[in-house]
């Protein structure tokens, strides 16, 4: 079960001053030496380290080997304490996966502590439990709900490369039928153009375009009106958020927090903690730049109050936004004149009495699902085991094409291509078997 | 009618098709007495569609059905007309060989073949019921005279006879292939015992008298020089072949098909069996591709006893009128002369997904299913489950673990994998981009991978395995001489990778190489040339293997497994899938499921 290597981040992806990477499997420590400028990692010693991308220093680290039985998955298993920067950890995270570890399964880990006898039996509904709630919004899901964009132009990828797929299949198996044989101009045309759309993609990705996950939500109200309470509600649940730092060259700080397992990042235009007060102290101005920077805004209202001219600049303010208006405080005798909000959707809530959440989190989900946050999303790849996938599939496309050039026969070709088409498949959860056989079937005409 | 018992026997064996002779000559093999019926004995391993064996992936099977002691590659290569390898521009493990038989012949020695082995009873006679006791276990057969059969197994093999019903044109009728008296009895029977049965379709094109045919209006098709066999027993076979032709149908063809769509039993409505996409007939290959101006059509000779040729690619189920005028537009075909007509041929299969991997009905103890019965089409695919369902059903008489080629370990592998784990909706034929790894089950070493195995429990005898032993080592010498001797610095196996060398083209600096036969140099070329790939390949195996090997008792209530998705633990309970592995192909099934079912196991493990 176990001789693959797997990676992940081990601490929260957050803003923190120490990052921790976790690698598990056989192949652990010859990874780290082929990442550190160590070619001895002593057990259960602390070392400290370079990392190594050939002769660039990456970052300095404290690399601690641990071999098995006595680790936390029963295997062989590295920790690397590196900077806690997103970009720093990534980095070296994608430097491993090419170092040939696997992206780690949601709770992976814990599945293989488990199945080697490292828990006891007690735990093992709780690992189930993992594997479930981690999974309910993974792979392709997320890829449909976090990136449209990016599902998009991988499925066009995946298409480009189901097309090839068919005509090397049809060559393949239908030797005797009257089917123009696919040449190897063809096969290099058309690996060559999906070669440069998933450089593009890489490239994209190399940027950090985004260099955190989830989707950015504002939250924007009156002083007093609940903001902090709704932060806390949000990052309170499934315990994910753990830090938050102040940007030193930004003026915005950002919360990590999962709703429903989606990921979101909460933004504050000039800092939550430092200030109660958005729209008194820094005006209507700033908020708008909330409105600008976040893809979904949540603008909160006390109900228990009439609206005040702040708040109908608010409104007005969020007219060209993707927004979601929380009525909050229902607890107490409504004041508010619902009768100026009839054209705007409403959630009420009283945060207090933990009434109305749900709906809340049900609209959040709902926007997310409907899709409108696409256009915000640029096209790159937000996830690090999509870019660990699209880099897989590139090197199979890469290997095609040397083995086109070089004229091999188109069933070996047809073997890397075919892999690369199951990489793009694992982002966007499709891997049906019989897609390419259906396919052929519908269009040639075949047959004794 | 009065029940006459007739004896006793291990294994009967119902249906004598491909399916059939291969099931009832391994359960012999295995030393089962094992009685073999047949409505008629003209019926025994008769071609009833195309005269050839092999082709893509089909080629493969026959070879692995040689490997495995099986009968179908040696009676080819006695029986054959033409002979050529398939795909040869393109990679060995596509490498595909298809011979053209004479039917009559093949039929002729294959029913010697069974009437002199040893522990196996022919006869002709039709079962019209299967006796199970109280705990549906098999305890015998009856047939239509009232004659009893008691037996501890039995295996289905059915093919088209099975409620066969004919059509062509307006008229349909019960039947089976070719005119021979279908099966409808046991078909009732079965279904009041609780099997439920489905109809699928397959069609087959007119023959018609080569004298009436102009071949220089015809393109005549290149056979190979040098003969590969089927069969691993053979060494090199010389012989005279025959040849085939192709035409082509044309907008005359085309119109008069299209104006007679409404004639059509296709298109009538009476059909309600499924056919395969991969066999349409000629009527729809024009309906679905109208953009299309023409479709291929070989002649193919029938035998040498005969003037009968077949006309691949244009089966029909129109009227015999619309059939003369269409075949007619054809060029060389001007002055047709039929003589069997084309028709289409709806029967009784059961859904594969109510048999195990050992090929046993999930419900029927001693129950073992093969070929069209199980949903699959084409006389290699039958033939490999036969052979299959025959060595099982003896396992299983001996309480011994079942006989299961994995998907790594050969074509059959595949083949019942699919069938049994993901089910068909169509007649199965089995192609190499069904299999994930290729590059090691080619048809040059099929023997390398499955002698061993049919060894172990007694499918192959003395003579095959003491020839595989020995080529292998030969093979084996020849290779470590190759990786030791030394040209210019560098060693012979590293130059016949290089693409422009071949194994005989390095003769000129290897003077005293042994004497070689051309299986094992090709075998030794392919091996060395491609040995990259093929690691690559045995490195995915590996890991593929790991899940497969996990065992998933049978007993197991997926309903009490908490986490496992609803669909999950429907399909699960519905298939009983012996592996993890298997488990993880069926449709419906996710990755997050398997993770489950892994930690359950193991929660099980411990508990115990």
């Amino acid at each position: 079960m176990t001789d693959t290597t797997i990676t992940a981040i081990s601490s929260a992806q957050a803003e923190a001053g120490i990052g921790v990477i976790r690698i598990s499997g056989p192949e652990s420590l010859n990874i780290a030496k082929k990442i550190t400028n160590r070619s001895e990692l002593k057990n259960r010693y602390m070392h400290y380290c370079k990392i190594m991308q050939g002769d660039k220093i990456v970052d300095e680290a404290l690399v601690c080997y641990m071999q098995q039985p006595h680790t936390y998955t029963g295997e062989d298993v590295v920790e690397i304490q590196c900077h806690g920067s997103s970009a720093s950890l990534k980095e070296i995270l994608s430097m491993i996966l090419d170092a040939g570890a696997e992206m780690a399964e949601p709770g992976e880990f814990t599945k293989r502590a488990f199945l080697n006898g490292k828990m006891d039996l007690s735990q093992a509904e709780a690992v189930i439990d993992l594997i479930k709630a981690k999974t309910k919004r993974s792979l392709g899901l997320a890829a449909k709900q976090l990136g449209g964009a990016l599902s998009k132009e991988v499925s066009g990828i995946r298409d480009e490369l189901k097309e090839l797929l068919i005509q090397l299949t049809v060559n393949m198996d239908y030797p005797d039928e009257d089917i123009e044989e696919i040449t190897y101009n063809k096969i290099e045309d058309s690996l060559s153009s999906i070669n440069d759309e998933i450089f593009k993609l890489i490239a994209q990705s190399d940027e950090g375009k985004i260099l955190r996950e989830g989707l950015s939500v504002a939250i924007i109200g009156k002083p007093n009106v609940g903001k902090s309470s709704l932060m806390n509600i949000f990052m309170g649940e499934e315990r994910s958020i753990v830090t938050s730092v102040a940007g030193t060259t930004r003026d915005t700080i950002e919360e990590s927090a999962q709703i429903r397992g989606i990921p979101i990042r909460l933004i504050d235009t000039a800092g939550i903690h430092q200030s109660e007060d958005i729209v008194e102290k820094i005006g209507i101005e700033k908020s708008k730049q909330a409105f600008e920077s976040a893809q979904l805004v949540l603008l909160i209202l006390d109900s228990s109050k009439k609206l005040s001219d702040e708040d109908r600049e608010l409104i007005n303010a969020s007219k060209d936004s993707d927004v979601i208006v929380v009525l909050n405080k229902t607890d107490l005798p409504s004041e508010i004149d619902e009768d100026e909000l009839k054209d705007i959707k409403l959630i009420k809530t009283s945060f207090t009495n933990n009434e109305g959440i749900d709906d809340l989190k049900d609209a959040i989900e709902e926007y997310i699902k409907s899709g409108s946050s696409e256009s915000r999303i640029d096209p790159v790849i937000s996830n690090i085991r999509h870019i660990n996938l699209v880099k897989l599939a590139n090197a199979e496309i890469a290997q095609a094409l040397e083995m086109c050039r070089a004229k091999e026969a188109i069933d070996f070709i047809e073997i890397n291509v075919k892999a690369a088409f199951d990489y793009l498949g694992e982002i966007s959860g499709d891997t049906a078997s019989g897609e390419i056989i259906d396919e052929i079937f519908s269009r040639f005409c075949l047959g004794k | 009618m009065e029940k006459k018992y007739l004896g006793k026997y291990d294994i009967v064996v119902i249906g004598a098709g491909h399916a059939g002779c291969e099931a009832a000559l391994a359960a012999a093999r295995m030393g089962k007495k094992t009685l073999v019926f047949s409505i008629n004995l003209e019926a025994v391993a008769n071609m009833f569609c195309n005269p050839a064996i092999g082709g893509t992936g089909k080629g493969h099977l026959v070879r692995e059905i040689d490997a495995l002691g099986g009968y179908m590659g040696q009676c080819i290569d006695k029986t054959f007309i033409s002979s050529r390898m398939l795909n040869r521009s393109k990679g060995p493990a596509v490498h595909s060989l298809r011979a053209q038989a004479d039917k009559r012949k093949y039929h002729e020695e294959m029913k010697r073949h069974l009437e002199k082995m040893p522990n196996l009873f022919l006869k002709q006679g039709e079962v019209i019921d299967v006796d199970f006791d109280e705990d549906n276990r098999v305890k015998g057969v009856m047939l239509k005279t009232g004659s009893y059969y008691e037996c501890d197994a039995v295996i289905i093999a059915t093919g088209t006879f099975l409620r066969g019903k004919i059509f062509i044109g307006d008229s349909n009728y019960f039947s089976g292939p070719n005119g021979l008296a279908p099966s409808m009895e046991l078909a009732d029977n079965l279904k009041a015992k609780g099997f439920e049965l489905r109809r699928f379709k397959t069609g087959t094109p007119c023959r018609a008298l080569s004298s009436s045919i102009d071949f220089s209006k015809m393109e005549k098709q290149e056979n190979d020089e040098h003969v590969v066999p089927f069969s691993f027993m053979n060494d090199n076979i010389d012989k005279e072949q025959e040849y085939c032709y192709l035409t082509y149908t044309n907008a005359d063809t085309h119109r008069i098909l299209r104006d007679n769509f409404s004639r059509s039993a296709l298109f009538g409505g009476d059909i309600e069996g499924i056919g395969p996409r991969y066999c349409p007939s000629i009527e729809s290959k024009v309906d679905r591709f109208a953009d299309k101006s023409r479709h291929q059509c070989f002649v193919e000779p029938e035998g040498l006893s005969t003037e009968e040729m077949y006309l691949q690619g244009m089966s029909s189920s129109m009227p015999e009128d619309v059939q003369l005028a269409f075949y007619k537009s054809m060029a060389g075909l001007e002055n047709i002369e039929i003589v069997r007509p084309a028709y289409a041929i709806e029967y009784d299969c059961i859904d594969p997904l109510d048999i195990k991997l050992n090929l046993e009905h999930r419900k029927f103890k001693g129950f073992f299913c093969a070929g069209q019965f199980n949903g699959s089409s084409g006389y290699e695919e039958a033939a490999a489950q036969g052979l299959m369902a025959g060595a099982n059903a003896a396992l299983w008489l001996d309480h011994k673990d079942p006989f299961i080629i994995d998907r790594s370990e050969g074509y059959i592998g595949v083949l019942i994998d699919d069938l049994v784990t993901k089910g068909t909706n169509e007649p199965y034929r089995i192609m190499t981009s069904r299999a994930e790894y290729r590059l090691v089950l080619r048809q040059d070493n099929a023997d390398d991978r499955l002698t061993e195995r049919g060894r172990e429990i007694g499918l192959v005898d003395d003579e095959r395995y003491e020839r595989y032993l020995r080529y292998k080592k030969l093979k084996e010498d020849e290779k470590e001489r190759l990786k030791s001797t030394k040209y210019k610095g560098q060693s012979l196996a590293e130059l016949l990778k290089h693409p422009e060398n071949t194994y005989d083209s390095l003769a000129e600096i290897d003077p005293d190489r042994p004497e070689l036969p051309q299986f094992v140099k090709t075998k030794l070329e392919v091996e060395i040339k491609y040995e990259g790939y093929i690691s690559k390949q045995l490195i995915q195996i590996e890991r593929f293997k790991k899940l497969e090997k996990k065992g998933l008792p049978g007993d197991i209530d997926y309903n009490d497994i908490d986490g496992l998705r609803l669909e999950a633990q429907e399909k699960l309970n519905e298939l009983k899938p012996t592996s993890v592995g298997q488990a993880s192909r069926i449709s419906g099934v996710s990755p997050a499921d398997i993770n489950v079912i892994l930690v359950y196991l193991e929660k099980l493990r411990r508990s115990r």
